[in-house]
């Protein structure tokens, strides 16, 4: 570490000006912005007033609380979903595999997050439309006597939504499974413990931050995702971000949008700290 | 269960049809796609009629219209090659800025500043694309108001679409370059400044050098990040439309497999600049 000279102040100046201009104008101030349009009413051309309307009429209206209460459930199961399916494969890459089987199953993990989410989606659209792969091989194999439409419903968009938060499960896992001492393993199935006994006693209490910070970012993307839900679930997908969208786009209400951007903020931001509190982590610790 | 204990023979042909059925789940959308972009037909879907290059190649004389001659397609391509450079050059530019910062330098409430400078990567990138769309419209608002001065470039554009995608690109960028300034021997820059190096000369020909693979690897996933991102940019887009949203377009009217095409073109991007990353960062001397 330097010592404090009037030359390493300038440095300090020079350098913090470009970050806190970055933090100032794109993060604070636009979300102070937001904050203040949310709370206000217009009652006549150009004229607003302060007033919790657009944060009231998301209580009154039942579609909007709906389908925010919709999209939180749907991302909490789209989480659980993917740990249950991507904790063996974690077990398996960390555990079992060896060698170049290990690395090469790993990376393979991580090739869908190289690839746009745009372009995951759409194969998963050409596997289950009318006319899709699952659909054909249904009927080749005579399980289905004509097409089956196996787009546009909630199974779609849990499929997609997994398909896409499977990496972010998957990495923190296998990093926390790793480090567990495999002669810890070894002496539970020396004392003669069960396979299920070593899971819930040793593997799972190990592993547990790993699964916490795992699923903490699969729910906030799943929560933030528009294009799976909005293309796999087709028109009735009722996510909350195309709410917000709908609200600032096609309807022009910003201040009833930015309230509903607000509490998505508030939803996520709120999971996220109650996640760093329960496995008591700081959130550097958890980005890496 | 461990590579090294004997398992049943059941459970090793269950575990391992599990994983292998997994593998085909993460493959098959990928595999789907880019085989679709060569097949002999109108849609992206079955019958497979026969192999073709007419969705790449096809000047529209045949009724189809390759990638090749696609011109929104290969203009919107242009947008988000022009977009992708602009963000990776100024996420780095900062992002080196903000390493030193935070690496090398105390100062009041840094910890505070640290986990603002985290912020970004947390906030959905739906709301950070309405909040700065929100704000750029207030100031367009306020210089009108007390300046009568249109300030059309602040209106959805290009422009605000590359800050969008700034503002949370950057944090990414600081993290990574961050961890390899901490690599860093600080003897080595006081050791040009004994040879009578200045302090800029010193960070030049000695510190960036030594920074040169994280500099690579953050740029490569900058400038991923940013071709493929659709939240923000959705949010903050004029008329000149990136890739992604004219992807999302045609997807919603149901095109042709020129959408395939275009996605395999997408995915051998992604591998190269996958492969640059990672080899960057494991050729990285310590």
């Amino acid at each position: 570490m330097e010592r404090v000279s009037a030359g390493t102040k300038l440095t300090v100046l020079v350098l913090f000006a470009p970050f806190i201009l970055w933090m100032l104008l794109l993060v604070i101030l636009p979300h102070i912005d937001l904050l203040t349009i949310s709370l206000r009413e217009r009652v006549a051309p150009r004229v607003y007033e302060f007033s919790f309307k657009n944060y009231m009429e998301f209580f009154v209206e039942p579609l909007y609380w709906r389908t925010f209460a919709r999209t939180a459930i749907m991302s909490i199961l789209a989480t659980v979903l993917t740990l249950i399916i991507g904790f063996p494969i974690s077990y398996y890459i960390a555990k079992i595999a060896r060698g170049r089987l290990k690395s090469s199953l790993f990376l393979l993990c991580m090739l869908p997050f190289w690839v746009s989410e745009l372009v995951r989606t759409f194969g998963w659209m050409i596997l289950l439309r009318e006319s899709g792969i699952i659909s054909g091989v249904l009927q080749w194999l005579g399980l289905a006597d004509g097409p089956v439409e196996m787009l546009y419903n909630d199974a779609a968009i849990m499929v997609g939504l997994v398909y896409t938060s499977m990496l972010f499960m998957v990495v923190p896992l296998v990093s926390t499974l790793d480090s567990l001492d495999d002669g810890l393993i070894e002496a539970a199935y020396d004392l003669g413990g069960s396979t299920i006994a070593i899971l819930r006693e040793i593997v799972i209490p190990h592993a547990m931050p790993g699964i916490v910070s795992g699923c903490i970012v699969v729910f906030m993307l799943t929560l933030g995702n528009y294009l799976t839900p909005t293309l796999l679930g087709g028109k009735d997908s009722l996510w909350f971000t195309e709410q917000i969208y709908n609200q600032f786009i096609t309807r022009f209400n910003w201040e009833q949008g930015s309230a509903f951007g607000f509490l998505l903020l508030l939803l996520s931001s709120a999971i996220i700290w109650t996640g760093l509190r329960l496995t008591r982590q700081r959130l550097q610790d958890t980005i890496k | 269960m461990l590579a090294s204990l004997p398992r049943s023979l059941p459970s090793r042909i269950i575990y391992g049809l599990y994983v292998a059925l997994f593998f085909l789940y993460l493959l098959a959308p990928l595999v789907v796609v880019a085989t679709f972009a060569f097949n002999d037909s109108v849609f992206p879907s079955l019958p497979w009629k026969g192999f073709t290059l007419d969705w790449f190649i096809s000047a529209g004389d045949n009724g189809r219209l390759g990638l090749f001659y696609d011109k929104p397609l290969l203009e919107s391509v242009g947008i988000s090659l022009m977009v992708a450079t602009a963000v990776t050059l100024l996420s780095l530019a900062v992002g080196v800025s903000n390493a030193f910062l935070f690496e090398r330098h105390d100062f009041p409430f840094k910890g505070f500043f640290y986990m603002l400078m985290l912020m970004p990567l947390v906030i959905p990138g739906v709301i950070l694309g309405i909040s700065i769309l929100v704000f750029s419209n207030s100031i367009v608002n306020a210089l009108d108001n007390l300046f009568l001065y249109e300030a059309e470039f602040l209106r959805p554009g290009l422009l605000l679409v590359v800050l969008g995608q700034f503002s949370f690109i950057t944090t990414m960028a600081t993290l990574v370059i961050s961890a390899r300034l901490r690599k860093f021997n600080v003897e080595l820059e006081e050791a040009a400044l004994n040879l009578g190096a200045g302090r800029l000369t010193a960070v030049r020909t000695v510190t960036l050098p030594f920074l040169k693979p994280a500099l690579i690897g953050a740029g490569a996933v900058a400038f991923l990040m940013s071709f493929e991102n659709f939240n923000t940019t959705l949010m903050l887009v004029g008329s000149d439309a990136p890739l992604t949203i004219t992807m999302y377009d045609r997807l919603r009217e149901g095109s042709t497999p020129v959408i395939n095409a275009v996605s395999l073109f997408l995915m051998v991007l992604s591998a190269a600049l996958a492969l640059m990353s990672m080899l960057s960062g494991r050729k990285a001397p310590e």
